[in-house]
């Protein structure tokens, strides 16, 4: 198992080097190492899923609404299947809570009909309409003016993080070398192979995969590829307390506009409740900062659709930045010539489309002269528990009975435990900073924000990350 | 063993939380004789929040000198320990499996306690950056009082060189002190109110041996940074804007009640506190369940907090004799710019809340306002402050008008002009 963080890179050729660990990375590294081969997955941060995967809105598209015909489409569609499954098989977190389009005026009750019928050419035949009150009966708490609603029962919401998590972690068991902290800057192709430079040295590999995110065109750019252009497109959210999961029970979406998903309400799975996101079409990449505008414009959206939400106190405020493009279709191209595949343009649906992606670049690669070897099994991952529908360790006598850590309640508002805190500190893909120790126990994610365990899951962290630091300079 | 296995026991009294409410309300307890009194924290070690305050200022009122807080939480620890409580820690209580039966989740085990009296202690915490809403980036550097005095204090961790402090009441002035401690400078503390709201003396103290700018009248505009906080953005009432940079920001004040707890119970919640409704003798809405301390009345010292656990012990103990359960009835609400009252449920014919007064927080500045007790429309009591009054800071009001109130009226209102 391989993951670095520092140091001078191996200098093998690997026969598939995957640019960026997000979502989309992960799931193309975890796919192909049911191959056997040498896989290296490189990432410019120190952690998985530390771009636009870490901040989205965690929803599993059953994709009735896509554009039918699009690639994004298929790949919504089969990827909702694919992740749907995976999910129960590793225990990431995922509650299928169904969604409710709420119509708030009669051009959007007039505009359901078509909706279902959008849903079905997506092969998606499960949608029913809803009236005023069949509405309300489901949703009590929704504001009043509702006229009714499109049912969308397979939508589901997701841990993002623990996603990204799983197939990093599934890949890097089976053999993948990922290597963070390695931004890939300049690439020179010869006959044979690619060499990237790094930081950290040159990349070697025969094939080349960018799945970069938001930096997708400009590693396209430097493969001679000009197809896009990502124009980042900020969706700010406000995260509401676990008091407010009440409130709602299904994903409440508006009416799709020509401006896009727009706002949401939706629970999530660690139990809070997630205004947003904003659409706000940006030129720095690393805008993920709030504005105080969006979070007003999201307040008042906020107030319309549950007014009660608003009276609850706010756990957290975020925002992410899609990968969007000139284009109305996922930007997936390969260049068999130059044994290379950009995977770019994944903006709005690429968590949920994630495993269809991979698959679908795996098939790419083989056009591309990659010869993948006969299947093998992996093995298979269990991820720990951090959503709400399944008993958390400080609710399991029998594990605090085999460790009492899983009894030691360190993170209060969230109940995270000694052991879990331990466990994903010495884990196959351990966390960089506090931020992604966060993201696998959700210690620190809570209403106090650290205010109780702020200081004492630190020291935990560094207590961890200095015997590591000890281990590695003994070798 | 199945998942969920829990041993499931009987006591008296169960106080949750260590902190000075229910350890003096546990020692009280004890040393009139009641048999069974557990007192339950979820951290390591009791004494509540005074654990990390390592400056003087603690017991004035309760015990009659002045204490570090390390040393205030092991006066109280100590002294419920010696009355015969039973003192446990690394115990969470995590929800109810029936009215004063909780679950509770520690080292050893699941377990299930059901008492006869149920003590809510949790206190109370600040309101962190994103619960006021404070727009930027999500660097490193961004703490509360609490979490920076833990830091410091517990864990001798390295805080940033340069802090702005958000807020200027007394625990602003706290932080000060603990950053100065861990060798950071203070670039600015800012408020959004006109000046400062701890005592004169202090704020001038604390100027004098620390040398930082007050900024008054602004609030943050915005954090930035990418990693590491960089600047704090302020804008002044006037809509000018000014960057101060630093790499730690502290947001201190704003106070939530931890009524988590109190909350799953299904107990009606003071609209002003945050904190459970409950009247003078300490009762809340559920039938043996009290409420003592910083649950009640955001923020208050730690010795009044001890005094409110001293004098819940009477009601409690009258609870465990079996009196019938109850509690003032009629609400007491606050109209802006007051914040909150505390009680905030009265009965008029029953007793008068602790000391003989109404505790109450405003939003900002009054100069000697005169307040209002209504009830219908009805004035019970009215009369002028002989003082300025600040935000961050208690006032009291005479509580003699309640034999006034209609038990079967509508809510009292107190207004302030
Ligand atoms: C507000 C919002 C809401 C959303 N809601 C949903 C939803 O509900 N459901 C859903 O399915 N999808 C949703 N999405 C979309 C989804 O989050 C994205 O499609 C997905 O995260 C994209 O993953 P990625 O791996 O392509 O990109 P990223 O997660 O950004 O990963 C790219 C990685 O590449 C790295 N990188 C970049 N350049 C280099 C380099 N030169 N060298 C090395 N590494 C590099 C980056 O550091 C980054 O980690 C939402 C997105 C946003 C912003
Ligand atoms: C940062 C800060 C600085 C302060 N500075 C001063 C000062 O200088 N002087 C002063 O007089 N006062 C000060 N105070 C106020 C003083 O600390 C409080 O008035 C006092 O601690 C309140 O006592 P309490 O018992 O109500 O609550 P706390 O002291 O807050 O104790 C509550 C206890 O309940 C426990 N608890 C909560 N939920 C659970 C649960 N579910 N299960 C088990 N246990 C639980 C907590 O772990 C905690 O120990 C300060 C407060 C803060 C936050």
């Amino acid at each position: 198992m391989t993951v670095t963080t520092t140091g001078d890179l191996p200098g093998e050729v690997y026969d598939v080097a995957i640019i960026g660990a997000g979502v989309v990375g992960t799931a193309i590294a975890r796919e192909l190492a049911r191959h056997r081969l040498r896989i290296a997955l490189v990432e410019a941060s120190d952690d998985v899923g530390n771009g636009t995967s870490k901040a989205n809105t965690a929803i599993v598209h059953t994709g009735f609404d896509a554009t039918p015909g699009t690639l994004e489409a298929r790949l919504v569609r089969e990827g909702y299947q694919r992740l749907t499954a995976y999910a129960a098989e590793t225990g990431i977190p995922l509650e299928p809570l169904g969604a409710l389009l709420v119509a708030w005026d009669a051009e959007q009750l007039a505009a359901l009909p078509s909706l279902a019928e959008k849903a079905v050419r997506n092969g998606y035949d499960e949608t029913s309409i809803l009236d005023a009150d069949a509405v309300y009966a489901r949703e009590p708490h929704l504001g009043p003016g509702a006229l009714g609603a499109l049912e969308v029962p397979g939508e589901s919401i997701i841990c993002p993080w623990t996603t990204t998590l799983a197939y990093a972690t599934q890949a890097v068991r089976a053999g993948v070398a990922l290597h963070l902290n390695c931004p890939a800057g300049a690439v020179t192709t010869g006959e044979d192979h690619h060499e990237i430079a790094t930081p950290r040295g040159v990349l070697r590999t025969r094939h080349l995969v960018n799945a970069a995110g938001l930096y997708s065109d400009e590693i396209n750019r430097r493969l001679g590829h000009e197809e896009f252009t990502v124009t980042p497109r900020r969706g700010q959210l406000i995260v509401f307390d676990k008091f407010a999961r009440g409130l709602v029970d299904h994903i409440l979406l508006p009416v799709p506009t020509a401006l896009g998903k727009g706002v949401l309400v939706a629970p999530t799975v660690y139990g809070n409740v997630m205004l947003g996101p904003t659409a706000e079409d940006l030129g720095d990449k690393t805008a993920t900062g709030s504005s105080a505008d969006g979070l007003a414009s999201l307040r008042e959206k906020g107030a319309r659709i549950m007014p009660e939400l608003l009276a609850e106190e706010v756990t957290a405020v975020y925002a992410g930045l899609r990968a969007a493009t000139e284009h109305g279709d996922y930007q997936i191209h390969a260049d068999p010539g130059r044994r290379y595949v950009a995977v770019g343009g994944i903006r709005s649906t690429g968590l949920t489309a994630s495993m269809a992606i991979a698959a679908h670049v795996a098939e790419l690669l083989t056009d591309c002269g990659l010869d993948p070897g006969p299947e093998r099994e992996i093995e298979p991952v269990r991820m720990p528990t951090i959503g709400e529908a399944f008993p958390r360790p400080y609710q399991r006598a029998d594990l605090i009975a085999t460790d009492p850590a899983y009894g030691t309640v360190v993170c209060h508002c969230e109940r995270v435990t000694r052991g879990e805190i331990r466990d994903a500190l010495t884990a196959t893909v351990p966390p960089g900073s506090l931020d992604g120790l966060r993201r696998r126990t959700r210690a620190l994610g809570g209403r106090c924000q650290g205010f109780f365990c702020g200081a004492a899951v630190r020291a935990q962290f560094d207590a961890a990350t200095a015997a590591q630091d000890r281990t590695e300079a003994r070798r | 063993m199945t998942p969920t296995d829990r041993t499931h026991r009987t006591v008296d009294a169960l106080v949750i939380g260590a902190g000075p409410a229910g350890l003096a309300l546990a020692a009280r307890l004890a040393a009139a004789g009641v048999d069974r009194v557990e007192v339950l924290d979820r951290e390591q070690y009791a004494g509540g929040i005074p654990r990390h305050c390592h400056h003087t200022g603690f017991g004035l009122r309760d015990l009659r000198r002045l204490m570090t807080g390390p040393d205030y939480a092991r006066h109280h620890i100590a002294a419920a320990i010696r009355a015969g409580a039973v003192l446990r820690t690394s115990v969470t209580a995590t929800g109810w499996a029936a009215p004063r039966t909780v679950d509770i989740t520690s080292p050893t085990g699941l377990e299930r306690i059901t008492a006869t009296a149920v003590v809510l202690a949790t206190g109370a915490r600040e309101r962190p950056r994103s619960a006021r809403l404070v727009p930027g980036t999500r660097p490193a550097g961004v703490l509360t009082t609490g979490q920076l005095q833990q830091a410091v204090h517990l864990h001798h961790q390295h805080v940033g060189r340069r802090a702005v402090i958000v807020g200027a009441e007394r625990v602003g002035y706290s932080a000060v002190a603990t950053l100065h401690r861990a060798g950071a400078e203070v670039a600015a503390m800012v408020t959004d109110q006109p000046r400062h709201q701890t005592h004169p003396a202090r704020h001038l103290g604390t100027r004098l041996r620390y040398g930082f700018p007050l900024v008054t009248d602004a609030t943050v505009a915005e954090l930035t940074g990418q990693g590491r906080l960089e600047s704090v953005r302020l804008r002044h009432r006037d809509g000018r804007t000014a960057d101060v940079a630093c790499d730690t920001v502290v947001f201190t004040g704003d106070w939530i009640p931890d009524h988590e707890l109190a909350r799953s119970a299904g107990i009606a919640l003071d609209p002003g506190t945050r904190g459970p409704a409950a009247d003078a003798e300490f009762r809340t809405g559920e039938p043996g369940v009290f409420a003592v301390g910083n649950l009640l009345h955001p923020v208050e010292t730690a010795d009044i907090a001890a005094l409110d656990g001293r004098l819940a012990a009477g009601p409690v103990l009258r609870h465990l004799a079996g009196r019938p359960w109850t509690p003032g009835a009629l609400p007491v609400r606050v109209e802006a710019p007051l914040l909150w009252v505390s009680p905030n449920r009265i009965a008029p014919d029953g007793p008068r809340p602790p000391r003989g007064r109404f505790t109450l927080r405003t939003t900002r500045f009054l100069t000697r306002p005169v307040l209002t007790v209504a009830q219908d429309g009805r004035t019970l009591h009215r009369g002028r402050l002989p003082r300025t009054v600040a935000p961050g800071r208690p006032f009291h009001m005479p509580a003699d008008w309640i034999a006034r109130a209609d038990a079967h009226g509508g809510p009292v209102r107190i207004t302030a002009d």
